[in-house]
């Protein structure tokens, strides 16, 4: 009792418990981190002010309806130096969009195949597949870029020497020339088909399912859908009467005329990335397949399942799992990386909005065009996987 | 029912199968590990396709045809472009890299201060080795030297002061300028990627908040934007009249970078540890910051060593971004000298990417071979 008694807190606190009190320190702390923060930012806010005042930049966004009086090489929409700068920056964004899409894509066809390749047995496809990850995997990407615009595609011959491709496609210093296709009236019902696959396709992998479960009876789904992703557009196509014409590029005296160009910023742009995010890529998928336990392929084999089931129906789910993360964050960077095509002047967001930032002085609101674009691009990416990742997460009990 | 009759038991030995083929020669192995099936078969044809397509030609560029000697562009063009080289000539321009070597590493520093950045260079290896090496002593005051001191050191040495004269940060240049900004983003992204990290855990709400909009925002942002940000908005955020060195722009920008991706590797080392461990550190009446210092952080740094040399590496190559900006580090000083008109050819600028490409490598190549020698010699059995 007495013992008690002694150390029961007394009521009235004094100064020393009060300083010891982790409650009253963390409230401390806080409140004096966001004093401090708020000074510095309302000292920040109050520089910008009275510098921007200094050099009469006007604030606000006005400059964007503004005429851009620069030419942009390459656009997705129509463009010419007397749109505003809002245009010119929608250009740079759809151009980042573009490059990042099929960047995307073949980074991830060929990283999974040099990161198959480093697993296989082949000793000599292993090594090469070695080679392959550690050469681009340690070389900054700009470097990638400028090999392949400076040291590539610069050497290729002048357009009048262009180097023909059958099919009508010329490959010279200026890009990459091919026929350009131009759909006739009609063009519509190919799009009719495409959805019309599309919508079918869906249908018909659930109906395979609901099958499956209740008679145990297997139907070629890839297969069918395959089928019907080329038959359908193609039946509109040849109902429309084939509204297909090219615009094929002829070989002039000095230049190319005609078609479409591909510029050699893009291209190169497109080849750095895709080859040095793909060994990124290659890394992960290795991992991924690695962390997937012998036994689980080992008891596979012992139910009957095929090498390509065994494969397909429980390697690979399992390992998607370990893949999706670091996967996503390899996509984002491509994304991000895809800025450095300003060191060679392609025309993506980061290009054009700098070339606007130069011409009207709007630092702050250019720089916070990029932040909220890139950083709407990089949430939208990750709440995408992140449904992605839970629809392929272990579910347990 | 009555027992099944068994149909077969054998009664005898099998006559004893001859021995498997030597397993160790190497027909034995070429078998197994290049021919085992027909689809190995192709893929090694295949595979031996591409390197007699791409090899011969490789050799014969980097070394046989490759000029070696020489002053100007005259020894890396053909005929027809005004050289001396046999029309046709395809080879590497060594000769320019030769030509321009000092360039490539000092910049434009001036020539009789040069010694200064070489002694930096010797203090820093000499003092880095020693930090490298697990089984050198001394590694608190080791690393001291090398973070705090060096530095300090270094600054008066490569800027000038107490005697040396000064040498402006737009002559320097070339590998020196990698270095330097990879050293400092290096010291600074560790200590305030750790601090971001256990931010972004601490239990108290504004504290979180601001590390984790500070680490997300950079995060999703490419270097570039971070490095124009720093360019163009630093001098915005100051008051008038002051102004800040370029070189120091891009150095906090890279710094700031790096810490926003060396937080989020801490915090996946931070998170790996049991609970248990702060509660017992705590339990024993340590503070938060010891807990932090004695317990929790060398577990957790242990656990990511290989994350935080990847940041490392990345920061490494992210260094080259400044040449866009206007500053020349090795890949910036590189380009500047391919446009020279002394040099202008056409293998000149390959030839020049590919030795830059060939030191980023080196420098890349060997912290990643570093990193996993860590890694095993770390590895004291918590990992399964």
């Amino acid at each position: 009792m007495t013992d008690h008694a002694i150390n029961a807190p007394t009521k009235g606190r004094d100064l020393r418990s009060l300083i010891y009190d982790p409650k009253v320190r963390s409230i401390f702390f806080q409140i004096a981190t966001a004093v401090i923060l708020t000074f510095f930012v309302l000292e920040i806010y109050h520089n910008v002010t009275t510098n921007l005042q200094q050099s009469n930049t006007a604030s606000g966004y006005a400059f964007l309806n503004s005429r851009a009086g620069f030419d942009i090489g390459q656009s997705l929409i129509a463009y010419t130096s007397d749109s505003t700068y809002g245009r010119a920056i929608i250009v740079g964004l759809l151009n980042t969009l573009m490059i990042a899409f099929c960047g995307i894509i073949t980074a991830t066809i060929l990283g999974f195949l040099v990161g198959l390749g480093r697993l296989s047995k082949n000793w000599l496809i292993a090594k090469l597949c070695t080679v392959y990850v550690e050469v681009f995997r340690n070389i900054p990407p700009l470097l990638v870029i400028f090999f392949w615009y400076s040291g590539v595609l610069s050497t290729l011959p002048q357009p009048r020497d262009a180097i023909q491709i059958p099919g009508s496609i010329f490959l010279s210093n200026r890009g990459l020339t091919f026929p350009k296709p131009i759909w006739g009236d009609g063009s519509g019902l190919i799009l009719i088909g495409l959805a019309a696959a599309i919508v079918a396709a869906f249908a018909i992998s659930r109906w395979a399912k609901a099958r499956q479960m209740a008679t145990g009876k297997q139907f070629p789904v890839g297969w069918t859908t395959l089928g019907l992703l080329i038959g359908l557009p193609l039946i509109g196509f040849l109902a429309a009467g084939a509204p297909l014409t090219f615009d094929i590029p002829v070989e002039g005296r000095f230049n190319l005329s005609g078609g479409a160009v591909v510029a050699p910023e893009f291209v190169a742009l497109y080849l750095a990335l895709s080859f040095y995010t793909a060994s990124f890529i290659a890394e992960i998928i290795r991992a991924g397949i690695r962390s997937v336990s012998k036994g689980q392929s080992e008891a596979a084999f012992a139910l009957g399942l095929q090498p390509s089931h065994t494969t397909r129906l429980v390697v690979v789910p399992q390992a998607m799992r370990i893949i999706i993360p670091p996967l996503t964050s390899q996509y984002l960077n491509l994304t991000k990386n895809s800025s450095l095509g300003i060191a060679i002047g392609f025309p993506d967001l980061v290009s054009t909005g700098g070339t606007t930032l130069n011409q009207t002085g709007q630092a702050v609101e250019v720089v916070a065009i990029w932040l909220v674009v890139y950083l709407s691009i990089s949430i939208a990416t990750s709440l995408f996987m992140n449904w992605f990742n839970a629809k392929m997460a272990l579910v347990e009990r | 029912m009555a027992t099944r009759k068994i149909t077969f038991v054998r009664d005898s030995m099998l006559p004893p199968q001859p021995a498997p083929q030597a397993s160790g020669n190497s027909a034995a192995w070429v078998r197994a590990n290049l021919l085992a099936t027909p689809k190995d078969v192709v893929m090694t044809l295949l595979a031996l396709a591409l390197l007699a397509y791409m090899l011969p030609g490789m050799i014969n560029w980097l070394f046989i045809e490759a000029s070696w000697f020489g002053s100007d562009r005259s020894v890396c063009a053909t005929i027809a472009q005004g050289g001396i080289q046999p029309n046709g000539w395809h080879g590497a321009c060594w000769a320019f890299v030769e030509d321009r070597f000092a360039q490539f590493v000092f910049g434009r520093y001036p020539l009789e201060e040069r010694w200064r950045v070489l002694l930096t260079l010797a203090l820093f290896v000499a003092l880095l080795i020693p930090v490298l090496m697990p089984k050198a002593p001394r590694k608190g005051l080791n690393a001291l030297l090398l973070f705090v001191v060096f530095p300090v050191v270094a600054f008066f040495l490569l800027h000038g002061g107490f005697g040396l004269s000064e040498v402006e940060t737009p002559l320097w240049g070339g590998l020196m300028v990698t270095l330097i900004l990879s050293f400092v983003g290096i010291a600074v992204s560790l200590p305030l990627g750790i601090l971001l990290a256990l931010g972004r855990r601490s239990k108290m709400p504004v504290i979180k908040t601001i590390c984790v909009v500070f680490i997300e925002v950079i995060r999703g942002v490419p270097l570039i934007t971070v490095l124009f940000m720093a360019n163009v908005m630093l001098p915005l955020f100051l008051p008038t009249g002051w102004t800040i060195d370029n070189f120091l722009r891009a150095l906090v920008g890279v710094a700031l970078f790096a810490s926003a991706y060396m937080a989020e590797v801490i915090r996946g080392g931070l998170q790996a540890i049991p609970k248990g461990q702060t509660e017992g550190a705590e339990s024993l009446g340590l503070s938060y910051w010891q807990t932090i210092r004695l317990i929790i952080l060398p577990q957790a740094i242990k656990l990511v060593i290989p994350g935080i040399v990847n940041t490392f590496i990345g920061l490494f190559k992210d260094t080259s971004l400044v040449s866009i900006i206007g500053m020349f580090d090795l890949l910036g000083i590189v380009q500047l000298n391919f446009r020279d008109s002394a040099w202008i050819a056409p293998a000149v600028p390959i030839t020049g990417l590919v030795f830059a490409g060939f030191m980023f490598w080196i420098f890349c190549f060997g912290m990643s071979r570093y990193s996993a020698f860590m890694e095993r010699h770390l590895d004291t059995g918590h990992k399964r």
